[in-house]
């Protein structure tokens, strides 16, 4: 996208603010030199060459993986900062961030007595148990490893890690493939989001120190969502994840990722990468409820989250399906797409994105038409509500070989109340005079009638606002996984609380 | 005692007067007909009652069972047994007819204390509810009243009551739009609901509504206020003379 697309607000003055708090945390105490400390448990703040290295050896990586890194690392110091969004990012300060295994941060809250009320409001009503919600706000000494209240910890773990591997399905930590599966690891890592696609991709690829991996087998249909809880071993998510999915000929996986429950996290910055490959009749489903602190009212202490998400359906008659759920973040930044290489290879992106009080994202699709009849679905569903703004962008391309393409694009757009905004950014590119390319985009408020005909029969406000929106998400939320969907249509009330009256 | 006791009331839109100084005793049991002509006031009368913003109450007084129904906000008015079938029914995308039911269900029982429905318990009433106002099933698994006739909405409203089973309902125009077979189901099924503490407010234009669902009272709105009431033979004397006399007199 040019810089003629570009669009500017207003300083933000709120997440400005954020950048300076999160900036000015007090963590000086931990000023050791590199030098010495190369054998502690964490790096100093900042990134360096001599830092990539430390964490690739730390990782153990072959030294393939370090030159990678290394050219990742030299091409993100000339890369100019993205300017085209809408939301008015704050400068990030790079040399302000650890990159490896920060150290135990002075400023985690002690116990839950020092972690946001609303937060824990929120924990309260979708039911976490106690021990729980410590793990998700980031409270000093809670155990590294949040697991799903619906699925009891260790033993129903490692029985679903004994029906995968029957199957022959990989299943593990990035890093624990790039020893286990070195072969697949080097041959598809960067072949979606290449290092050089973006500034934080670029970093992600320089400094990634976990994430999931996934090969399904040829022919092999995943016999359960696979979830990042069923990784026992899993470190904590860290800022920089990498998650790479390959599903060979023939083979379904559907994977999930995220979580219900707003989670806090001392890292400002969250750059990941998702990298999907689906080579011939290959299917892969996508899920994802993306629920980071958004910070307090004002947009305090909310978590940035740009990640790339890339899908290449390599292979013909393949399929990738991207759902989203997104109600968390300061800020919001992504487009999760689709590469239609294969004849006949479809894809899907259904969205949901929900911003309330200074919330701001900006998300979207891309679709690139490169093989014959291929074709995608675009269904996003944006609900601003507070003082809250949002842009749908997204991209239809199609090339000069895609004879017989065929996208469908619908934006619908829901406020709630008079301060919030919502805008839509459609590019269509068409090189083939054979495409069908259909765009609708509708805006919407929630009508008075329709809030008092729900109130007139005994649901309050915040039910009825909550039943209306689930209404107008429907379409979307019928794509997710059903022990996604029942979470996610909580979520949805409790992110709209406080939004009317 | 009045199950619904309205004195004096008067009501404005938009600074606009519409309701001035209604006096109106709905006794347990009974079944009072408001009849009048357009723009009358009717609707203005019953979205009042039901707490809806922008219909300010300027005068005069509403006791619900006793208690002061105007203190009540919308929703809490519906959940103390107050149901309004709405002359427009409005249209609810993506949420289906099911959802709907359960979520004023459960909102009502919950504050009467008792425990929410099991899920299968729940549709079971509700099929058999929907099978005696002739709705078939699917209709219950469609988005409120989306793409619904007329008189589809109508019966569906209808099927909300029977649901809600409310202590007082304000029925507004619930038989405009109905051919003569759904006159017949819908009025089938206000009055298996009628019983000795349940009372109904029937707004019509049609005396013929009031054969099927026969009114203890009659009264006649004009301009904002009654200005006649009587027995279920008013009903039929405007039938032949229409509103011309009240429409001068007001
Ligand atoms: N927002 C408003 N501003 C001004 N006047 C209004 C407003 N809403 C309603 N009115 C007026 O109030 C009067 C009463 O309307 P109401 O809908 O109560 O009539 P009604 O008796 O139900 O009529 P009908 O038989 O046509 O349904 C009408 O003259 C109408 O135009
Ligand atoms: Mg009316």
């Amino acid at each position: 996208m040019s810089s003629a697309n570009a669009f500017v607000t207003d300083a933000k003055e709120s997440a400005r603010e954020t950048a300076e708090q999160v900036g000015a945390l007090g963590l000086d105490k931990y000023k050791y030199g590199f030098e010495t400390d190369i054998e502690m448990e964490f790096a100093p703040k900042g990134v360096n060459e001599d830092i990539v290295r430390l964490i690739s050896s730390k990782k153990e990586d072959p030294e393939w993986l370090l030159e990678w890194r290394l050219r990742a690392f030299s091409v993100w110091q000339d890369m100019p900062e993205p300017q085209w969004q809408k939301p008015h990012v704050p400068q990030i300060d790079y040399q302000d961030i650890y990159y490896y295994a920060a150290p135990k941060q002075t400023n985690k809250p002690q116990s839950l007595d020092e972690v946001d009320p609303k937060l824990l409001e929120t924990y309260e009503k979708l039911g976490i148990p106690l021990k729980e919600q410590e793990v998700l706000a980031g409270v000093q000494g809670a155990p590294k490893v949040a697991v799903d209240a619906v699925f009891d910890s260790v033993s129903v773990a490692t029985t679903y890690k004994k029906t995968l591997e029957a199957e022959g399905i990989v299943f593990c930590s990035i890093s624990e493939a790039v020893h286990t599966h070195p072969e697949l690891v080097k041959k598809y890592l960067g072949s979606v989001v290449p290092y050089s696609d973006n500034k934080h991709a670029c970093l992600n690829s320089a400094v990634f120190t976990d994430g999931s991996f996934v090969y399904i087998p040829k022919g092999v249909r995943c016999p359960m969502e696979l979830s990042t809880y069923f990784r026992i071993n899993a470190e904590n998510t860290g800022q920089f994840e990498r998650t790479l999915i390959i599903a060979d000929e023939g083979s379904y996986v559907s994977y999930l990722e995220g979580c219900t429950a707003p989670q806090r996290d001392e890292n400002q910055l969250h750059a990941a990468v998702v990298e999907l490959i689906a080579l011939d009749d290959a299917e892969i489903k996508y899920s994802t409820v993306q629920n980071w602190y958004p910070g307090d009212e004002d947009g305090k202490g909310g978590i940035y989250n740009f990640v790339t998400k890339r899908a290449a359906c390599r292979g013909k008659n393949s399929k990738v399906s991207w759902t989203q759920v997104e109600t968390g973040s300061a800020i919001t930044w992504k487009y999760p797409s689709c590469i239609l290489q294969g004849d006949n290879s479809v894809g899907e992106f259904y969205s949901v994105a929900i911003t309330n009080n200074r919330q701001e994202a900006d998300t979207g699709t891309k679709m690139i038409h490169l093989g014959k009849n291929t074709r995608s679905r675009i269904i996003s569903k944006g609900i601003s509500a507070g003082r809250a703004d949002q842009t749908y962008r997204g991209l239809v391309r199609v090339m000069p070989r895609a004879d017989g393409a065929r996208n469908f694009t619908q934006c619908d757009s829901l406020l709630i109340g008079g301060n919030c905004g919502a805008h839509t950014i459609p590019y269509i590119e068409s090189r083939n005079p054979t495409a069908q390319l259909e765009h609708e985009a509708t805006t919407s408020r929630i009508s008075e009638d329709q809030l008092f005909y729900c109130l007139s029969r005994g649901l309050g406000e915040e039910e009825a606002i909550a039943l209306i929106v689930n209404g107008f998400c429907k379409e979307v939320m019928q794509t997710l996984p059903m022990e996604f969907a029942v979470e996610a249509q909580k979520l949805i009330g409790i992110s709209l609380e406080g939004s009317v009256g | 005692m009045s199950l619904l006791s309205i004195k004096n009331f008067a009501v404005e839109v938009d600074e606009k007067p519409i309701l001035k100084g209604i006096d109106l005793e709905i006794g347990p049991g009974e079944v009072h007909a408001i009849m009048g002509p357009n723009g009358s006031g009717k609707s203005t009368l019953s979205y009042a009652l039901a707490g809806r913003d922008g219909y300010e109450v300027t005068g005069g007084s509403v006791t619900f069972d006793g208690q002061d129904l105007l203190e009540l906000d919308a929703d809490e008015r519906a959940r103390e047994g107050l149901f309004l079938a709405f002359q427009y029914p409005v249209e609810l995308p993506g949420v289906t007819n099911t959802t709907f039911l359960k979520h004023a269900l459960n909102a009502k029982r919950k504050h009467q204390g008792l425990e929410e429905l099991d899920a299968l318990e729940f549709v079971k009433a509700v099929r058999k509810k929907a099978k005696e106002l002739n709705m078939p099933d699917d209709m219950l698994k469609r988005a409120v009243n989306v793409g619904f006739s007329g008189g589809e909405k109508k019966r569906n409203e209808t099927l909300q009551m029977a649901v809600l089973e409310p202590r007082m309902a304000i029925l507004d125009e619930t038989d405009s739009g109905l051919d003569i077979d759904a006159l017949k189901v819908v009025s089938d099924g206000v009055n298996r609901l009628r019983d000795e503490n349940r009372s109904f407010l029937v707004i019509t234009h049609y005396q013929r509504l009031l054969d099927y669902i026969v009114p203890d009272h009659v009264h006649v709105l004009s301009a904002g206020r009654i200005v006649k009431s009587g027995d279920k033979s008013l009903a039929l004397e405007l039938e032949k003379s229409g509103y011309a006399e009240f429409v001068d007199a007001a």
